[in-house]
């Protein structure tokens, strides 16, 4: 290593007594394709991973995801423990994990979701240390901040060259944006790339470069794409989602937003899928084109590209197989890494810019916060996503769920857990009334004025109690299973054990 | 006269539906103990709707249920308990007759009696046959407890020896005879169920259709509907705007002590100012004048 000192001293190094000479060697061809590992063992070994490190996954497979329990048995069958596990979200097919975290292989995880049996197990005490919930925007924060650094990223990519250029449009299991992984890729100490399709050198375009990548795997499958969308993205023939939808098409059609050049985020589940069709038939209706779709990224948005309805798609993720294809095949559907997404301390996050996002819930409290997380039951059971990011910079953000689920309320006295605050909350719209933010009194005018059926949100919550009854309070423990980070990595709440 | 364009079937022993179907505000919410129950259900399902005609969610709402033939031993089971439910009014499941109608008119006046109650629980007839239709200018002035006949579609083809199509020519000559009986008997007239829930644009050809030959509404199998007879029923635009005008110039009038204005050299008189109040009725309900579709 050669000091800054002896760089800038201009006498103390000569050509001879300097280390010049050893780098002036030769690089031997050799060593070209000297990236390929023959099996996930070797690329860990390469890794250095070692106890107590910190690995990373991607969430761009969701439900198909065949690469982290593929990875985590490998280390565990080597013996490897007291891992921190930092994958940008976790789904149901994560199961097996409950099995590592048992025998000590992984202590402690960073996450944006957690479901299944897994979310059970966490919420009944699986885990010694509290899981961090973080929002897609909040994980690049904690990230460049320093508190979350990633030892060895393992990044599942469907197609790959043998330096390390990989895309997720591409090969038998697209999954289109590789948006997360873009995050792991630029800043962990090592990333082990996992591919199951290799294609001539240099493959572009590509969204994992080959400065990023130190090794490569080849593997039988990475994803299954049809599950990208985990049955999510479907056009829904449900009365009540489709009431809750054109009802959500009118309040944006009526917010004052609705011109020409507007942005919009919606997410999956039926409402919000559909809401996208009502605006697309209001915006030819009325002759307004939006400037950009954002976010994940479904086959309706797709499909309003290719019509010229929206002009460009910005996509951190593709929901479904129509979207991962189309971010191959069309100029104007961008991909996006989570730091432009969302994070707060990003120079340059596209929610920033960002007019109207459509987003759900599981539980609604009277000061407007929003819980997806917890169910009616206290478990672990959904994923923070963007939903507080996109929250909090679009100028109207729009939360939609039906008053009631079967016998349970949607709109509480206090949510069970807080992703989103309250005061970044502009819209709730129901099947039984649309409340708006008493901070948004103008917003609050203008849809009555519009005829939207605006009523308070206390109103709702007493007739959501009318309907189903006082639910009996969650027995909780003290000990706590998760910790809420907002995006900014501040403590927003913590989940409870369920006693 | 009230607005009656929708006529949401219900299945009684559907709970979710039960539970849920006023949120999507019909004109009418109909609850069915008849032909979507099975046996096996009869009695749940009765119960079910027993309650859910007193909840407050159905309050705003028009309720109406079906019950079973009173020659079956579910009939009078249903009747007691949907008139002491207080439901607004009873279909009869199938008229073929003026008896058929004052055997329920009897019924439910012992029922209403016995319970005390003031409320006059209307009927809805469902003409579902050929001799009903031939009987329908009887049946339709035959009690003032009528508030309209409905024309059921299904038993009604069967009966005729034909079958439904896209068309719907086999039923032109029913659909014509129920409406002129109610329209002289000044009771409202129902179109049938249209029962192919994906078949949108056949919905709306047939929707377009009963609007024009006169129909106030149409039975419904699915909410998903509603929203698309609604529109249909809606008055247009320039309609609303020319009722506005009338409204306005028939108050400024009254005001002024004049009997009888003019908008554009043409007269308004009473019953002109009577549409214009019918359309903007419809128009509020359609959502165009504030308000939810």
């Amino acid at each position: 290593m050669i000091a800054k000192q002896d760089i800038i001293d201009k006498k103390r190094l000569t050509p001879k007594n300097s280390e010049f000479f050893k780098a002036k060697i030769k690089n031997n061809n050799n060593h070209r394709d000297s990236k390929i590992c023959s099996s996930i063992e070797e690329s860990i070994k390469r890794s250095g991973l070692k106890d107590g490190m910190t690995i990373s996954f991607h969430h761009a497979f969701r439900g198909g995801d065949r690469v982290l329990n593929k990875v985590m048995d490998v280390v565990a069958k080597m013996g490897i423990k007291n891992l921190t596990l930092a994958s940008s979200s976790l789904a149901s097919v994560h199961d097996p994990l409950i099995e590592h975290i048992k025998n000590g292989v992984v202590t402690q995880i960073y996450t944006s979701g957690l479901r299944s049996k897994l979310g059970e197990a966490i919420s009944r005490g699986l885990m010694e240390k509290p899981v961090q919930i973080h929002s897609h925007g909040g994980r690049v924060h904690l990230v460049k901040s320093g508190e979350l650094v990633i030892d060895v990223a393992f990044i599942g990519v469907p197609v790959i060259d043998k330096f390390g250029n990989a895309t997720g449009h591409k090969g038998r299991s697209k999954c289109g944006s590789l948006g997360y992984a873009m995050t792991d890729a630029r800043y962990a100490k090592y990333v082990v790339a996992i591919s199951e399709s290799m294609e001539d050198y240099p493959s572009f375009p590509a969204s994992i470069t080959q400065d990023q990548v130190d090794s490569i795997v080849l593997v039988d499958e990475v994803g299954d794409s049809s599950q990208i969308g985990e049955g999510a993205t479907r056009m829904t023939s449900n009365p009540k989602e489709l009431l809750l939808a054109r009802r959500a098409a009118k309040v944006i059609v009526n917010s004052g937003l609705f011109k020409n050049g507007y942005s919009l985020q919606t997410g999956t589940g039926g409402a919000s899928l559909a809401t996208t069709i009502f605006l697309s038939e209001k915006m030819e209706e009325e002759n307004i084109t939006a400037s950009f779709g954002l976010g994940g990224i479904t086959g309706t948005m797709v499909y309003m590209l290719k019509r010229g309805q929206i002009k460009r798609l910005l996509d951190v993720q593709s929901f479904d197989e129509f979207a991962a294809k189309s971010l191959g095949e069309n100029p104007n559907h961008i991909e996006i890494s989570a730091n432009q997404y969302a994070n707060p301390s990003s120079k340059g996050a596209a929610i920033k810019q960002l007019d109207v996002v459509v987003l759900s819930a599981l539980e609604i409290d009277v000061d407007f916060n929003v819980n997806v997380l917890t169910g009616s039951k206290g478990l672990l059971r959904g994923a923070s996503g963007g939903h507080c990011d996109t929250a909090a910079e679009a100028k109207l953000s729009i939360i939609v769920a039906p008053l009631t689920r079967g016998r349970i309320p949607t709109i509480v006295n206090r949510v069970n857990t807080i992703i989103t605050p309250g005061n970044t909350v502009d819209v709730v719209i129901t099947d039984q009334g649309v409340a708006v933010n008493p901070k948004n009194s103008e917003l609050k005018q203008r849809l009555r004025k519009a005829g939207v059926t605006v009523v308070e949100i206390d109103d709702l919550y007493k007739k959501a109690i009318r309907i189903c009854g006082k639910p009996k309070p969650i027995k909780y423990s003290d000990e706590v299973v998760a910790t809420i980070r907002y995006r900014d990595g501040s403590i927003l709440d913590v989940v409870k054990a369920l006693a | 006269m009230k607005l009656r364009r929708s006529m949401l079937f219900v299945p009684g022993s559907n709970t979710s539906m039960v539970c849920n179907a006023f949120v999507y505000r019909p004109d009418t919410v109909m609850f069915d103990l008849e032909d979507s129950v099975a046996v096996s259900e009869k009695d749940s399902a009765r119960l079910m709707v027993y309650h859910a005609l007193q909840h407050f969610t159905y309050e705003d709402v028009e309720t109406a249920v079906r019950v079973n033939p009173l020659n079956s031993i579910y009939g009078l089971l249903d009747l007691e308990a949907v008139i002491r439910a207080g439901v607004d009014i009873v279909r009869l499941p199938k008229t073929d007759c003026v008896e058929d109608v004052l055997d329920m008119q009897e019924v439910i006046e012992k029922i209403e009696y016995k319970i005390g109650t003031s409320k006059k629980t209307k009927l809805l007839a469902a003409i579902e046959s050929a001799r009903g239709v031939v009987n329908a200018v009887d049946i339709a002035r035959c009690s003032d407890r009528l508030m309209g006949i409905a024309l059921g579609a299904e038993d009604f083809v069967r009966d005729l020896h034909t079958q439904r199509t896209k068309s719907g020519s086999e039923l032109m000559a029913a659909r014509a005879q129920i409406l002129l009986a109610a329209r002289a008997a000044k009771i409202h007239a129902f179109d049938s169920v249209f029962s192919d829930v994906k078949d949108k644009e056949g919905f709306e050809r047939e929707a377009r259709y009963i609007r024009d030959l006169g129909f106030d509404g149409k039975s419904l199998i699915n909410p998903n509907q509603i929203s698309v007879l609604h529109k249909i029923f809606a008055p247009s635009k320039k309609n609303v705007e020319w009722s506005l005008d009338v409204i306005e110039a028939a108050e400024n009038a009254k005001e002024k002590g004049l009997g009888v204005v003019s908008i554009d050299g043409k007269m308004v008189d009473a019953p002109i100012i009577a549409r214009a109040k019918w359309t903007l009725e419809l128009a509020k309900a359609s959502g165009m004048l504030g308000g939810d579709e």
